[in-house]
């Protein structure tokens, strides 16, 4: 029971209390580039749950046998390898999808969530946990990823998935674009303002006031 | 010559890689605390990224692209799978090569800006630049110009931010909008600065 229970805790922690990305600032690289809308925010949160766990679930399985001198290469090969995987399979079943994601799914290779996850948890964690760790942490990624996408699709095209929510002003509905939430800037506020309202709810999680106090190592 | 030139304005502006492709935005949030810094990353970027574009535009063409193969008899070999495997291995020795340059040659560089290479291994930017090179089908000389061009777009960038941040150190704000929520909004803010420069470059 209590084995369950932190498997449990271990899963739900990283969605909002331990987020990856609004608190411990890993992985924005790649979540905000990808959500000017629904579609192609999904696809990448999935992919990147994907690739998140198999490759906690392998290292975890092989950690003790890699040499410590060598183990950040070998961790970054095979997380490489099934992104290469992902990629092909996504160019091969989801072509149009695959081009307007560009190169933000080779991207996942250098995503710090993957390589945070595998070096701090799944190196010394026997595979299941190790991959309900990562199923939670990739969750937490799509959460905030499927949140900026749909707010950034809603209000800059009217749409939801491609399918007309708002109707439009110029085919006689009401509702005109906002332009700027397909632009680069509206991101980095959604996301500024998404950190703020979470950091709010939970005032443990703000920092402190006092500068340059922080060391450099200590956030990442 | 005036399209390099212009290729590097455009990568330093207006395709600037942290705030129009939001590439490399771990770093940019985390170590843009302070000025110096910030510089220390900005320039260990633009060194990593003036070697590993060319060299990765080096080996694609020799090796991998659809078709380099050809001159022993196997045209219809495309390795271009395997080009996101190169390229992290080119960088990760490219920054192990630069350490150990830096430490024979240069120590108190490598004192200054070292503590930084390391962690440019698994740098988004670093390796976005590199695939935005074989998906825009650049030459040698284009993708040397627009390595360093995106490494300085990137070092730009870390060093406004980081000195804006400086200022804003004794600023009262509400508390859950502290370190990175400002970050984000003042990223937002620059972005917008920086998406003016789209209307200046010329189509």
């Amino acid at each position: 029971m209590a084995a369950t229970e932190g498997l449990w805790n271990t899963l739900t922690a990283p969605l909002i209390r331990q987020n990856p990305v609004t608190l411990q600032i890993l992985g924005i690289c790649s979540a905000l580039a990808v959500t000017t809308s629904l579609d192609t925010a999904l696809t990448m949160s999935i992919s990147l749950t994907v690739v998140v766990v198999l490759a906690a679930g392998v290292i975890s399985a092989i950690g003790r046998h890699i040499p410590a001198s060598i183990r950040l290469i070998v961790q970054i090969i095979i997380i490489a390898s099934m992104v290469i995987v992902i990629d092909q399979a996504l160019q091969a079943w989801f072509f149009e999808l695959s081009q307007r994601l560009s190169v933000f799914v080779s991207l996942i290779a250098t995503n710090c969530i993957v390589l945070g996850r595998t070096e701090s948890f799944s190196r010394s964690n026997p595979p299941l946990p190790s991959m309900v760790d990562a199923l939670g942490s990739g969750l937490g990624y799509s959460l905030v990823l499927v949140a900026i996408g749909s707010c950034r699709e809603l209000f800059g095209s009217g749409t939801l998935l491609g399918l007309q929510v708002f109707p439009l002003a110029d085919q006689g509905g009401w509702f005109t674009p906002l332009s700027l939430m397909l632009l680069a800037p509206s991101a980095f506020f959604l996301l500024g303002g998404l950190v703020w309202a979470i950091r709010s709810l939970w005032p443990e999680q703000a920092e402190a006031s006092e500068f340059p106090a922080h060391d450099l190592g200590e956030e990442r | 010559m005036a399209d390099l030139g212009a290729l590097f304005l455009r990568a330093v502006f207006v395709e600037n890689m942290p705030l129009t492709y939001f590439l490399g935005l771990c770093t940019f949030l985390a170590l843009s605390r302070r000025t110096e810094t910030a510089f220390g990353l900005g320039v260990a970027v633009i060194a990593v990224m003036g070697v590993t574009v060319p060299a990765n535009q080096l080996i694609y063409s020799a090796m991998l692209a659809p078709g380099a193969w050809a001159w022993i008899g196997m045209p219809d070999l495309d390795l271009s799978y395997l080009a996101l495997l190169t390229f992290i291995g080119v960088v990760a020795a490219s920054v192990q090569l630069l350490e150990m340059v830096l430490e024979r040659y240069l120590p108190r560089v490598q004192a200054s800006f070292g503590a930084f290479l390391p962690l440019l291994t698994i740098h988004c930017a670093i390796l976005g630049g590199s695939l935005f090179m074989v998906e825009r089908r650049y030459d040698l000389a284009e993708a040397a110009v627009y390595g360093l061009g995106s490494g300085a777009g990137f070092a730009l960038a870390v060093v406004m931010l980081g000195a804006i941040r400086t200022r804003l150190a004794y600023a009262d704000l509400p508390a859950g909008l502290r370190g990175l929520g400002i970050a984000f909004v003042l990223a937002g803010m620059m972005s917008l600065g920086f998406s003016s420069f789209a209307q200046m470059a010329a189509p």
